[in-house]
């Protein structure tokens, strides 16, 4: 071909990228989203509940009072128990736990969900059959029962066990979706590519695939702390001896046990349930604006922006005179 | 011959909205005949599938129209602005009166139905008062229409060839007669031979239906044989229309001439291969004055300053073809 090379170079579109304008308005975008905010709102509440709560908390909460059973008041704002302890310490108290096995058992099964997921994905042969063997195992065992014996059986179960071994049960739901997923990528075009190149088997899962799990690992990381604070709030709910630090759980265990709703004292079991509620709303919200953030595609939806309604399939016509 | 069927006028598309919006088609007017093929030729990013998704309202947000007027002339009636209809009433333009094959049309069957199922889909969504029976023997005859054995009805997409399935999405497209079919580069994954069988079916199926065709190519060499009319976009603007034949003889926009030197021709004296230097301008800025001008070989003082409009060139008023370029335009031919 008679085309001079030189003649190209010079007319290539100016290549300075203003790296830090796009990360900005990435940003912008994430908290431009309100489900991702009002989740972020919830659960960063929640998170600052467990930190500082214990330090505010105006009672001991296991310290009994004189006042026993009364409705809330200026004095004791969510009202008192049966041996006149404060509710809204007991809250405050509570949220740790329930944020800390939440969180820990998150990580952990999520770590252990990508590690075995993604490499029985991937690889092929037969330790990826044997960990795919291990998890198909572990998806049908009834969790809370194993997670019952388990803190029975060891000598001294603290919360942070508990979160241990809710997250070293609970992985299995995790690692089957991204173990189908990985099988789905590892035979795209662009992986393909990658491996022809001569990436490392390590690069590509490390770059080239996991980047696209993203959305599926955010997923089932709030899909199992939700689990893992319901299952905490059930463990102390059914009275399993060694939960004996305050958590929602345990409000809602002697509410129970003192017949609370029999009793017409609704302010003992309402907050807890409602905290469990809000907690598991948010980090929901918080999974929809990570899903939208990361997978462009799901933004796109029936929305209007700018009061401009945008839908797939009908174009929108700007109605006449609209700003340039 | 001369009746329009389907004018363009002043249609502007955008993406996105606002500061951040890239003009991806600007101001065109394009008018499709009876019974003609429009070709619509440009390198890739020019505007050209924008233009017909955009008129057809069918771009995925964040496309938005900004201006202007589709109108569609129906057999008999006013003319209908396609971009003021309500949605219901879209939906059912659609398909019965412009239909659309899609770039890699192979892809656009679904996989777990039969092509009878989808070809009767299209007929009951229209015409629901039809039976099975007749849907049947309709998708039966569409089949038979671009060449493919009726035995093949119950087939999955799979069990076809490439060529097959872009014959069948053809036949999908003329599945309710309408009077104007987009073609939005229909060939492009396909073999040469492939190609020319498809396009000679395509212009004898014309002839004895008698529909107009919006051809979407970026292959010239294929518009100058199988089109009528070519329209050559640059920059999200027609620069230049005309019949093919004179296009191809004498190009005046420097942008189909390059275009037309990238590929060599089968016949006559070898000729040098220039290509276009450089690439394709960035929509979200333009050049200023013309859009071409940065890799024009002829460009002179106007050309950066000020954008020529597109009309009859001054140094051919006699021909039916249009150019936006400042070489054509009055003032350069008197001074």
């Amino acid at each position: 071909m008679a085309m001079p090379t030189a003649d190209i170079m010079p007319m290539l579109p100016p290549s300075e990228a203003p790296v830090p304008a796009t990360r900005k308005r990435r940003q912008r975008r994430f908290l431009g989203n309100r489900k991702a905010v009002v989740g972020l709102v919830l659960f960063g509440f929640f998170c600052l509940l467990a930190i500082f709560g214990p330090m505010i908390a105006p009672y001991d909460p296991g310290k009994r009072g004189d006042e026993l059973l009364i409705g809330p008041s200026g004095d004791h704002w969510f009202g008192t128990t049966h041996l006149g302890q404060d509710l809204f310490s007991q809250m405050l108290d509570g949220t740790r736990s329930v944020m800390l096995v939440g969180i820990v058992a998150g990580v952990v099964a999520t770590v252990l969900a990508v590690l075995i997921g993604v490499t029985s994905g991937y690889l092929s042969g037969v330790g990826a059959e044997g960990l795919s063997a291990l998890s198909n195992v572990f998806l049908v065992i009834p969790a809370l029962p194993l997670i019952l014996i388990i803190t029975l059986s060891l000598p001294e179960t603290d919360d942070l066990t508990i979160a241990l071994v809710i997250g070293c049960t609970s992985w299995a739901w995790g690692a089957r979706v991204l173990r189908a997923q990985t099988l789905s990528l590892r035979r795209r075009d662009y992986v393909e590519a990658a491996r022809a190149t001569g990436e490392s088997t390590w690069r590509i899962i490390g770059f080239e695939i996991l980047p696209n799990l993203t959305a599926v690992i955010a997923a089932s990381f709030i899909g199992t702390v939700i689990f893992a604070v319901l299952s905490e709030i059930t463990l102390a709910f059914i009275g399993v001896p060694g939960v004996s630090e305050w958590n929602w759980g345990a409000i809602l265990f002697w509410a129970q046990s003192q017949q609370a709703l029999a009793q017409g004292a609704w302010w003992w079991f309402v907050p807890p349930g409602l905290a469990i509620a809000l907690l598991g709303t948010g980090l929901a919200l918080l999974n929809f604006g990570i899903d939208e953030y990361v997978n462009p595609r799901l933004r796109s939806g029936a929305t209007k922006v700018r009061g401009v309604k945008m839908r797939v399939g009908f174009t929108p016509v700007l109605p006449k005179g609209t700003k340039r | 011959m001369n009746e329009p069927v389907l004018e363009i006028k002043g249609l502007s598309v955008d993406y996105g909205l606002g500061d951040e919006a890239v003009h991806a088609v600007r101001d065109v007017d394009l008018t499709l005949h009876r019974g003609e093929v429009l070709g619509l030729a440009g390198e890739s990013g020019s505007g050209k599938s924008t233009l017909a998704y955009g008129m057809l309202r069918l771009l995925p947000p964040p496309g938005v129209i900004r201006g202007g007027q589709v109108l569609y002339h129906p057999r008999d009636g006013a003319a209908v602005d396609l971009l003021s209809l309500s949605t219901s009433k879209l939906r059912r333009f659609r398909w019965a009166e412009v239909s659309i094959v899609f770039q890699g049309a192979m892809n656009s069957l679904n996989p777990v139905h039969t092509i009878a199922t989808q070809l009767c889909d299209v007929i009951a969504a229209h015409e629901p008062k039809t039976s099975a029976a007749a849907r049947r023997a309709r998708a039966k005859d569409m089949l038979r229409l671009v060449g493919i054995n009726a035995d093949r009805l119950n087939s999955y997409p799979h069990q076809l060839s490439g060529g097959m399935r872009q014959r069948v999405m053809i036949a999908m497209a003329l599945a309710l007669e309408p009077r104007v079919v987009v073609m939005d580069e229909p060939t492009t994954a396909l073999d040469v031979v492939m190609q020319r069988q498809i396009l000679a079916q395509l212009v004898e199926l014309r002839e004895r239906i008698g529909f107009s065709v919006l051809f979407i190519t970026h292959d010239l060499s294929l518009l100058v044989e199988f089109s009528d009319r070519i329209a050559i976009m640059y920059g999200g603007r027609i620069v230049e229309s005309a019949p093919a034949a004179d296009l191809y003889k004498t190009s005046l926009h420097p942008y189909s001439d390059g275009l037309l030197h990238s590929f060599p021709a089968l016949r006559g004296p070898r000729r040098e291969l220039t290509g276009i230097p450089g690439s394709p301008p960035d929509l979200g800025a333009m050049p200023t004055g013309c859009a071409f001008h940065p890799r024009c070989p002829k460009a002179f003082e106007p050309c950066a300053d000020t954008m020529p409009e597109l009309e009859v060139p001054a140094t051919r008023p006699e021909e039916d073809r249009t150019v936006a370029c400042w070489l054509h335009t009055v003032e350069r031919v008197r001074g």
